[in-house]
């Protein structure tokens, strides 16, 4: 083979083998990896993935494709949870407390953060959930902060983005948008 | 079983949590649903269908006093946090009881000893709004599942190995090799060079390799350090990669 020649495969082709490999992938896969993977463009693939999507929500599928933390997933659709509960025989997994999830707010709004200034925010000590947090591995340290004590700086993780259905962090409302919402 | 846990869990849905007891005990297990101070002012504040830019403080904080009181078996460490909250309203509540110097008043703005509070009120409540959005968000995501998900621990039990987990073992060793009565005998030590190449021989023969075993081949100290950088060295260089299957268990050298 020619060397940067790149794969000559018509569009339905390509939205096959795409589909192909995001289903047998375990995380969400990213444009850039299935362009190298099949060697082809990245724009090919995009408009191969965008293609593959509206496909699935024209027929209706069991399934939907979604971008989630910069990559692309096949997953069921939410309208059928119970079922698919029932033959996994999975009930939703444990929820996480009020004070990790105000943590989580905390830290996914104000990341790199410390423990004293999410207490700052919280009112309230914040180490139980943060130790919960790293646990479920929803948060990563994200070094020292250059200050007095150079106290441990927390921020979310891709396994939040995942957990979250985020495509990334800029598609969380912005905190000021909650301000109309409280009071 | 799973209702009676569901009793003590918090519903966003229900709205404000509310604190209608049957019992002083059960008031207690009540009261650990607030996520905080300001959680429980913010709701004493919306009972009394208070303005929260004009906290009647007095009477708000009468009635954070009489939970606090309910509170006492409640974790040391965040009671704290909760009387914290109670001196400073009591100090809001004595300040705006002192009458105003007369001849200060009038042309000088004289702060509102409330500001404080009202500031940081309003900011966690934001956060709070936004736990509830994060909480939403889950319940949505716990209703698709994707292949990934699908695969239970069983079936696939390899987590990638930490540089924590790594150390662990190597302690492991190092501990053991301590208790062990060595003659000594002088050796051509081993540099890190031979060492990886050694490693990187075996890993071509062997495709897995434990590491526990791998340094339970070695003689000495040094030669075990030695051991141990070249396992860093070959997992930054080489494509390898370190499978844990179990906390705590033997770390295993793949190639890939």
């Amino acid at each position: 083979m020619e060397e940067n020649e790149k794969q000559n495969r018509s569009l339905s082709e390509l939205v096959a083998v795409v589909e192909a490999l995001i289903f047998v992938s375990d995380e969400p896969l990213t444009t850039k990896l299935l362009a190298e993977v099949l060697d082809e463009d990245k724009e090919s693939v995009e408009a191969a993935v965008e293609e593959l999507a509206k496909e699935y929500k024209s027929r209706e599928s069991g399934l939907q494709l979604r971008e989630i933390a910069g990559g692309w997933q096949i997953s069921t659709r939410t309208e059928f949870h119970e079922d698919v509960r029932r033959f996994l025989k999975t009930r939703p997994s444990a929820k996480l407390s009020l004070a990790s999830l105000e943590t989580l707010a905390v830290i996914a709004y104000k990341q790199p953060v410390t423990v004293p200034e999410i207490l700052e925010i919280r009112g309230v000590q914040s180490a139980s959930a943060i130790k919960t947090l790293l646990e479920k591995r929803l948060i990563v340290t994200k070094g020292h902060k250059e200050t007095v004590g150079r106290p441990m700086q927390y921020g979310t993780s891709k396994e939040f983005l995942i957990q979250f259905g985020l495509k990334d962090l800029s598609e969380l409302p912005s905190i000021e948008d909650f301000e109309d919402l409280a009071g | 079983m799973e209702h009676q846990q569901e009793q003590f869990s918090f519903d966003f849905f229900a709205g404000t949590p509310q604190i209608v007891a049957e019992s002083a005990d059960e008031l207690k297990i009540k009261l650990g649903e607030f996520a905080g101070p300001l959680d429980l002012l913010l709701y004493l504040i919306k009972q009394e269908q208070a303005n929260i830019f004009d906290i009647p403080i007095a009477k708000i904080t009468d009635e954070y006093l009489r939970y606090i009181r309910l509170m006492k078996r409640l974790d040391i460490s965040v009671a704290a946090d909760f009387l914290v909250m109670a001196a400073t309203l009591i100090e809001i509540k004595s300040k705006m009881l002192l009458p105003r110097e007369p001849s200060e008043a009038e042309d000088e703005e004289i702060e509102d000893p409330r500001k404080e509070l009202i500031d940081r009120l309003l900011e966690y409540e934001k956060y709070k709004s936004a736990a509830q959005m994060l909480y939403e968000r889950t319940t949505v995501e716990q209703a698709t599942f994707a292949r990934g998900q699908i695969e239970s621990d069983e079936n696939n039990a390899e987590i990638n190995a930490t540089m924590f987990d790594l150390l662990t073992v190597f302690q492991k060793i190092v501990a053991r090799h301590k208790d062990e009565v060595q003659m000594e005998i002088h050796r051509e030590e081993i540099s890190l060079a031979d060492m990886i190449k050694t490693l990187k021989k075996r890993l071509f023969d062997q495709i897995e390799l434990s590491i526990l075993e791998f340094f339970e081949e070695m003689h000495s100290k040094r030669e075990l350090v030695t051991a141990f950088v070249a396992v860093l060295e070959i997992t930054r260089t080489e494509s390898v990669k370190l499978i844990q299957s179990k906390t705590f268990g033997d770390i295993i050298l793949k190639r890939v």
